[in-house]
């Protein structure tokens, strides 16, 4: 009896990976950069694309260097990190986040050089990846103009700078909402080294952390962030981008 | 230098004046191409919407490969000493056809072009009358030097060939607010700001005619990529007050009433309470992009798309307001 229960346990584990290699064949987005994206950023691990993955974004990008983002996956359990990712972009790796404990909901805006597929991968305990993901068209040039920032020279004295605010809210997470002054330089405007954020961290009172970020450079400049911070209204975040410069804030809700 | 470079970087960027084109169109660009009789003939017909004026009613769409960028309103008054054209369409094409048009109409002389504002349907058929006067607002005159030609290389990215051969042609005379006397045609030009930083309202006293240019929007839902809000609702404000007997909207049917202004009003109006409300109640962009359109405006062309590009527009400079310094 137990033979019979274990046969049958490895044979539905093998036809669970089979039918997740046969979803991963199909790319409902059909993007001829899918097999790359795939390989690149999630070292070519089980797939599935899932519509509990909800990725947000307008169908084309009205503005090209802030092209609103955001993905929640409220419906999955266990997920050690989130990636997202823009197949067609110069630079397609968009941020990691690692939730842990917190809602699995962050809006952000990006810089698109044309028209791509974005999605985000959500990896479970169980090591799937889970994929979400829309099509936005664009007019192109967001990767390649320099930050506005940096072209009027003025970055400088506001680097670093934090705004934020908490939102406390009774019947889901709570909502942080985060602008970080930051030029975002992508190193691909001529003459211009990339210069962005690159790791940002939340934790509460105590130091524990939270939640962890890994920022990349399609991020839009002085980028802000929405994120679900359960029941907390008093936040700390750190962070520091590719120069060493220090991010440090602390957030209450006003 | 540096105001130069930021506005440069933002209108490269900016899907700009009006509207988009999605990969549906590109199939219809295969139709227009293989259409030989008709290529690129945009079909305008002129209108008579009072004595000695007329108008080329454009679509109430998005530019698209289709409708080659005809998706505005222009028109013309014929005087006794000539002919005074407002706005000049989208493209060399259109302009020229245009001025085709109206030698249909009549024989005078060509006595001045104006230009209502910035956005590239209104004005990039210029090509078409540069033997003429071309009049403008000083301050429309410096928005099109600064972002004229990113618009036109983003209309070619729109609407593909209808816009062959098209150059920027620049506004050559000055125009100054107030009353003047053209071919026994009373006239008064409006200098004022909303739609965008400097838009021209002409009306005509003899016949009663009001060109609103795009400060008012009828049955299509108004475009803000470089609006300002309160400005515009002060502007339609004063608007409303004129003895007009004919309105023709930038974009939309001619009326003979105040009603297109009360709805570009109120629409601007829900507009506005939309993106303060999701600011202040710390939503993304997305969310806000999301708002359920109210029954009024459902009718509306292009509602749910101005709705995208308006959070684009304005939502960062609300959402700011919102958010407290916290490591200063």
């Amino acid at each position: 009896m137990k033979v019979v229960a274990l046969v049958f346990t490895i044979v539905f584990s093998l036809m669970a990976q089979a039918n997740a290699a046969d979803k991963e064949m199909v790319d409902p987005l059909n993007s001829p950069q899918w097999g790359v994206m795939h390989k690149r950023f999630l070292n070519s691990e089980p797939v599935v694309f899932d519509d509990k993955v909800k990725v947000y974004a307008p169908e084309f990008a009205e503005d090209s260097m802030n092209v609103p983002i955001s993905f929640e996956a409220i419906e999955l359990k266990d997920i050690k990190e989130v990636v997202v990712m823009a197949d067609l972009n110069p630079i397609p790796l968009v941020l990691r986040y690692f939730p842990n404990e917190l809602t699995p909901y962050l809006a952000f805006r990006i810089k698109l050089q044309q028209g791509s597929p974005v999605r985000a991968a959500v990896k479970t305990s169980d090591n799937i990846w889970h994929v979400g993901g829309t099509w936005v068209d664009a007019a192109g040039g967001g990767c390649t103009l320099p930050s506005i920032g940096t072209s009027s020279g003025d970055w400088s004295s506001t680097l670093g700078k934090v705004s934020a605010n908490i939102w406390p809210r009774k019947n889901s997470s709570n909502r942080l909402r985060i602008r970080v002054m930051h030029p975002m330089d992508t190193g691909l405007a001529p003459g211009i080294p990339k210069f962005h954020i690159e790791k940002m961290t939340l934790s509460d009172k105590e130091g524990n952390k939270l939640a962890r970020l890994e920022v990349y450079e399609p991020i839009s400049e002085n980028p802000m962030l929405s994120l679900g911070v359960d029941k907390h209204e008093y936040l700390k975040i750190n962070g520091r981008d590719n120069n060493g410069n220090i991010v440090d804030a602390e957030v209450v809700t006003r | 230098m540096t105001i130069l470079r930021s506005v440069t970087a933002i209108s490269m960027a900016l899907v700009l004046g009006l509207g988009f084109v999605g990969a549906g169109n590109l199939q219809a660009a295969g139709t227009s191409t293989t259409a030989k009789s008709n290529a690129f003939d945009y079909e305008l017909k002129a209108v008579e919407i009072a004595k000695d004026t007329y108008l080329f009613q454009g679509k109430n769409e998005d530019f698209s490969v289709k409708n080659g960028g005809n998706v505005v309103n222009t028109g013309f008054i014929v005087t006794d000493d000539g002919v005074l054209i407002i706005d000049t369409g989208i493209s060399r094409r259109y302009g020229e056809q245009q001025r085709a048009a109206i030698a249909k109409i009549t024989d005078k002389p060509i006595l001045a072009v104006y230009i209502t504002h910035h956005h590239p349907d209104h004005f990039l058929g210029n090509q078409a009358y540069s033997d003429s006067k071309i009049y403008a607002l000083d301050e429309t005159a410096k928005s099109i030097k600064l972002e004229g030609e990113g618009f036109r290389s983003n209309m070619y990215r729109l609407v593909g060939d209808w816009m062959r051969g098209t150059l920027l042609t620049m506004p050559n005379e000055k125009l100054k607010a107030g009353k003047t006397t053209m071919g026994k045609h009373e006239l008064e030009f409006f200098s004022v700001d909303g739609h965008t930083s400097s838009d021209l309202a002409i009306f005509d006293r003899t016949t009663g005619v009001l060109f609103a240019g795009d400060l008012v929007f009828n049955g299509r839902a108004p475009t803000t990529p470089h609006a300002n809000i309160d400005k515009w609702q002060k502007t339609l404000s004063a608007l409303k007050e004129l003895p007009f007997k004919v309105l023709v909207p930038g974009h939309g049917s001619v009326a003979k009433d105040i009603t297109p202004i009360e709805q570009t009003s109120d629409y601007l109006n829900w507009l506005v309470g939309v993106l303060k409300e999701g600011a202040s109640n710390g939503m993304d962009m997305n969310e806000v992009m999301r708002t359920e359109i109210p029954e009024r405006f459902q009718s509306m062309d292009l509602v749910k798309i101005e709705l995208t590009r308006s959070v684009t527009h304005l939502y960062p400079a609300l959402e700011n307001q919102f958010l407290n310094p916290v490591n200063d």
